[in-house]
């Protein structure tokens, strides 16, 4: 570790699209360490398509991100330059893969916030965050699809299946509620219409989950207490192992390029 | 200075070079025939063409921006500048009739026309490009690109790609 981290002026602006960024990024990266472990070819594919589009809206954003915040700081150094301590994401999407289940239920979560998410951005004031939200909307929408194909059909499996589906979801609950956390700083934003205040999102973000898991057979959780600290970088233990592989190369061989 | 006549020219010159830029990942289609050359343009700074992904991750753009500088290099139009646009955001409805068609030619049933969200949560009836049945099943909604699926037809038992409806 060689490389000096970066300090990013978080005004709202930047903030709000760096916390967007980090939630891409780092549930990318988390489903693309499945890639050759997967239960099947066709799931290993899945799971990579899924990683790639996930990649492909954090960089758009980081590199929003470093326009607004207008130092030099590309996507390359926002993503590679920063300590576990700057970073914004979710603590949901860190959260180690597991097992098969627990990845499911984990994009599962996400998918069913993003897809609606993204929709509402579409009408976002500001016009790169409004055509980033047109290209996610479409790519979570597939995510949406696929990941409750996959709760039902492991909720609504085997004895095996349906343990382990019900164990994913009762040990990932408490991260949901960060989903619809907005702070001050997202405030100011939302009120001159370029956010969408994500509590607006709750109601159909319960009803896709409980449909989902009303025909998985599966057991929404009753718990209403909610872990948080991810959006002002107060992570798991999980994000700092994942950031150490993640940045190595940058970190060990300063501007390296290929 | 560039006179508007001969600006009308390079442009012409430099949209036909970079719509010859093929996919790399399906090498059939042309970028004019998939709807991801958007515009060329001609200032007294240069030629700026602008392209849009079809998926945020699509690794093919950078082989493409590249593709497109090298075709333009070859009409003797150095160093273009390549812009990648976002919005409005890429849909199937804009692939080509004969990119369609040339789709199928090549074993991968094409998008069908105006489906967008509908055909994606919908009913989908997707014709084998091998033998025409519409008695065909999706193994997996991805395949081994971001834009296509898996299938296979239940009547000629092929495995075939499908270009999703995006």
């Amino acid at each position: 570790m060689t490389t000096a981290s970066i300090t990013v002026k978080e005004s709202p602006l930047v903030l709000y699209a760096l916390r967007r960024a980090d939630d891409a990024l780092i549930l990318g990266h988390r489903v693309s360490e499945w890639c050759g472990h997967a239960p099947m070819l066709e799931e290993d594919m899945a799971l990579a398509n899924m990683g790639l589009d996930l990649i492909g809206q954090a960089r758009e954003l980081y590199t929003y991100a470093g326009k607004v915040e207008g130092v030099g700081h590309d996507e390359d150094k926002l993503a590679y330059l920063r300590d576990v301590r700057q970073y914004r994401n979710l603590l949901l999407v860190e959260q180690p893969n597991g097992d098969f289940a627990r990845t499911i239920a984990r994009q599962f979560f996400y998918a069913a916030f993003a897809d609606p998410y993204w929709r509402a951005m579409m009408k976002s004031r500001d016009e790169t965050l409004a055509a980033i939200a047109a290209k996610s909307e479409k790519e979570s929408a597939y995510h949406l699809r696929h990941t409750s194909e996959w709760m039902i059909r492991l909720g609504d499996g085997t004895a095996e299946s349906h343990r382990r589906a019900q164990t994913a979801i009762d040990d990932l609950w408490a991260f949901t509620g960060e989903l619809f956390h907005a702070d001050q700083s997202d405030a100011e934003l939302i009120a001159s219409g370029v956010a969408v205040d994500p509590e607006t999102l709750r109601g159909v973000w319960m009803e896709t989950v409980s449909n989902v898991l009303g025909v998985a057979a599966l057991k929404r959780p009753a718990s209403d207490w909610m872990q948080k600290g991810g959006r002002t970088g107060n992570h798991t233990e999980h994000l700092g192992h994942l950031l150490s592989e993640l940045q190595s190369m940058q970190r060990t061989f300063p501007n390296a390029t290929w | 200075m560039v006179t508007a006549s001969t600006s009308q020219d390079i442009r012409q010159t430099a949209w036909n070079a970079a719509a010859q830029v093929v996919d790399p990942e399906i090498p059939v289609l042309t970028i004019a025939d998939l709807g991801v050359l958007r515009d060329v343009t001609v200032t007294d700074d240069g030629v700026e063409v602008a392209i849009t992904p079809t998926y945020s991750g699509c690794p093919a753009m950078n082989m493409i921006a590249l593709e497109i500088e090298l075709a333009l290099a070859r009409e003797g139009i150095s160093n273009p500048k390549i812009r990648t646009v976002l919005s409005p955001a890429w849909t199937t409805d804009w692939m080509s009739e004969q990119g369609r068609q040339k789709l199928k030619e090549y074993g991968i049933a094409p998008p069908q026309a105006g489906g967008g969200r509908r055909a994606l949560f919908g009913e989908q009836q997707v014709a084998c490009p091998q033998c025409g049945s519409v008695n065909t099943e999706v193994l997996s909604e991805f395949g081994s690109t971001s834009c296509k699926a898996l299938w296979r037809c239940k009547t000629c038992r092929e495995p075939f790609d499908y270009f999703k409806c995006h």
